[in-house]
């Protein structure tokens, strides 16, 4: 039986934090919408881009990817900001179990994802994006399925860090280095052999790359997505298995942080 | 079936050893104090029971079931309230009680019920809308201890519930503990570093350097003493203190409160103290010994919270 009062009081918790604390809520809000209008209109200006396909309009997935990007990993690192402020122990003792936690915890990354990505796609037709039902449906799904498997990345991070103190150093050497190489900013094909390495194991990519099948049109070419779209939702489902598996193991060990906590 | 056993009960972090060979039973409905200096291992042995900490050697057994091999079923039967407080703040002190009611999984129906009682009981109800970030740090331990029995557990562990409070509200926090015990059959087990806390409970254990020292009712274990505590000032106590060995052939010790003597008789003792000493006291006070003498006489220390 799914314990589902648990994992919906977990997750009405994170909504009611995010909308709480006003900085959080405005730099989501205000951050697609920096690098979309002024970053995407500059380099639109001095790019040339095949025909059909406008760099503003190759960058909106891009652009969807991070803001997916930046909210699982942030749902996913409260988990740090819980343990040290001690709600962590009291979901601990509860008699929940640990995948149930864990699970909890990537549903409302996804769902908090899903929120600010839904905003962002009411601007789509105003860059030259129609969007239909079809394509509202499908980019629901991949949301959720990107939102899951960064989200499980991030717990799995979580359970390595002990303060958050830790927290820049994760901003910079995780989520800057997987949004600048994840095809969101130009296309993978275009990118050195060396670097495109790193690029399929970074989940985003598949992500990304899933928001340009149902996003960009087909005459897109080069802008157009990098990998088939069977492989991209393969490749996700494994990732989230993995992490969300491996992030349920580790937290186990979480027990012995309570004390750390408690400094 | 006692509430909670443990049998040789060991925790190690690394070459400390903070909790060591911890032997205990706890009756069902027994309000148990658990008492001891800082750094004493009290916190440790809570979270081991706890299921939060596993232990590095022995056994403990909560509401009949294993800590580590059916952590699961200990969780049902328990509630914690922790030294430190784990309230949301960012929430209110309804929404804090909310959450709590979920994470056991009662339905909205019995949680509505249960936190309404639980407002009353512990005076919140005017608060309840209230950020838990607002309110002051009385209320905020109250909603705490609020939030660790609205699932009504059978043992109910508290992990210095009333430190940092003004004596009032200690005072009514041990009255709610008390009405909890009375309607609900709770068993209570509480840390406290405060002697005349320990003083009211059914049993106390003493522990220091992670070992049990005592063990017994408050008036058994003050039953070591035949007698009355004298406590004497003066400006050299230690010369006194030679004094008053050879006078009587009685032991007193040095302390931070002054000289203590233990007498069999402190009324007619204190005639012939003064009668021999008098000009080198300034002042005395005699008092039935209380926990702390206990301490003191286990330990050679003074209990030093
Ligand atoms: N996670 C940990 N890692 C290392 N040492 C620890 C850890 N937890 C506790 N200790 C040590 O174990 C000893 C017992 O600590 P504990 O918190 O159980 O004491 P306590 O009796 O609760 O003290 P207090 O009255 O200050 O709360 C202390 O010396 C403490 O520093
Ligand atoms: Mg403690």
């Amino acid at each position: 039986m799914i314990p589902l009062r648990p994992i919906q009081s977990i997750v009405v918790r994170e909504f009611k934090r995010f909308f709480r604390q006003r900085g959080r809520l405005l730099s989501a809000l205000a951050r697609p919408l920096l690098w979309l209008f002024i970053l995407g209109t500059g380099i639109t200006r001095i790019v040339e881009t095949p025909a059909g396909v406008s760099y503003l309009q190759f960058l909106f997935p891009g652009v969807l990817g991070m803001v997916v990007l930046f909210s699982s990993i942030h749902s996913a690192l409260s988990t740090v900001y819980d343990r040290e402020f001690g709600v962590m122990r009291l979901i601990l003792v509860a008699p929940i179990s640990r995948l149930t936690i864990v699970s909890a915890k990537v549903a409302s990354g996804s769902l908090l994802s899903l929120f600010q990505a839904a905003i962002l796609l009411c601007l789509a037709p105003l860059i030259g994006l129609p969007l239909g039902l079809g394509q509202i449906l499908l980019l629901t799904v991949y949301v959720l399925l990107t939102a899951v498997a960064i989200t499980g990345v991030g717990m799995l991070l979580a359970s390595r860090i002990d303060s958050l103190e830790n927290f820049a150093g994760v901003m910079n050497f995780v989520v800057f280095p997987m949004f600048f190489l994840s095809g969101g900013l130009y296309p993978v094909k275009l990118l050195p052999a060396t670097l495109q390495w790193v690029i399929y194991v970074n989940p985003l990519a598949y992500g990304i790359d899933l928001f340009k099948h149902a996003l960009l049109p087909v005459e897109a070419m080069t802008l157009g997505p990098d990998f088939p779209l069977a492989s991209n939702l393969g490749v996700l489902v494994a990732f989230s298995a993995v992490t969300i598996a491996a992030a349920t193991s580790l937290f186990d060990k979480e027990a012995r942080l309570v004390r750390l906590a408690a400094r | 079936m006692p509430a909670i056993v443990t049998e040789n009960l060991v925790k190690r972090f690394g070459d400390l050893t903070a909790v060591d060979g911890l032997t205990i039973e706890v009756r069902p409905g027994e309000l148990f104090a658990f008492l001891g200096p800082n750094g004493a291992g009290k916190t440790t042995t809570i979270h081991m029971l706890c299921t939060l900490l596993r232990p590095t050697a022995g056994s403990a057994r909560v509401a009949g079931h294993d800590c580590v091999k059916e952590a699961w079923a200990v969780r049902r039967a328990i509630g914690l309230v922790f030294q430190e407080s784990t309230l949301d703040k960012d929430l209110t002190a309804y929404e804090n009680l909310w959450f709590a009611c979920c994470l056991q999984n009662l339905t909205s129906r019995v949680a509505t019920e249960r936190i309404a009682e639980i407002l009353r009981l512990f005076e919140l109800t005017d608060r309840k809308d209230h950020m838990t970030k607002h309110l002051s740090g009385g209320l905020r331990r109250r909603l705490d201890i609020a939030r660790g029995v609205l699932h009504r557990p059978r043992i109910l562990f508290l992990d210095e519930p009333t430190v940092g409070l003004d004596p009032q509200a200690r005072r009514q926090i041990w009255q709610f503990l008390d009405t909890l015990r009375r309607q609900e059959e709770t068993t209570l087990f509480v840390t406290t570093h405060y002697l005349e806390e320990a003083e009211t409970c059914d049993r106390v254990g003493i522990i220091d350097h992670g070992r049990l020292i005592a063990l017994d009712t408050p008036e058994e274990l003050k039953q070591v003493f035949k007698g009355d505590v004298v406590q004497i000032r003066s400006d050299r106590l230690n010369e006194l203190a030679r004094a008053i060995r050879e006078e009587f052939q009685l032991s007193p010790q040095v302390t931070d409160r002054g000289l203590l003597l233990e007498v069999t008789d402190g009324e007619a003792f204190l005639p012939m103290l003064i009668r021999s000493f008098g000009d080198q006291i300034a002042g005395i006070n005699i008092q039935r010994p209380s926990l702390n003498e206990v301490f003191l006489h286990l330990t050679g220390r003074e209990f030093k919270p």
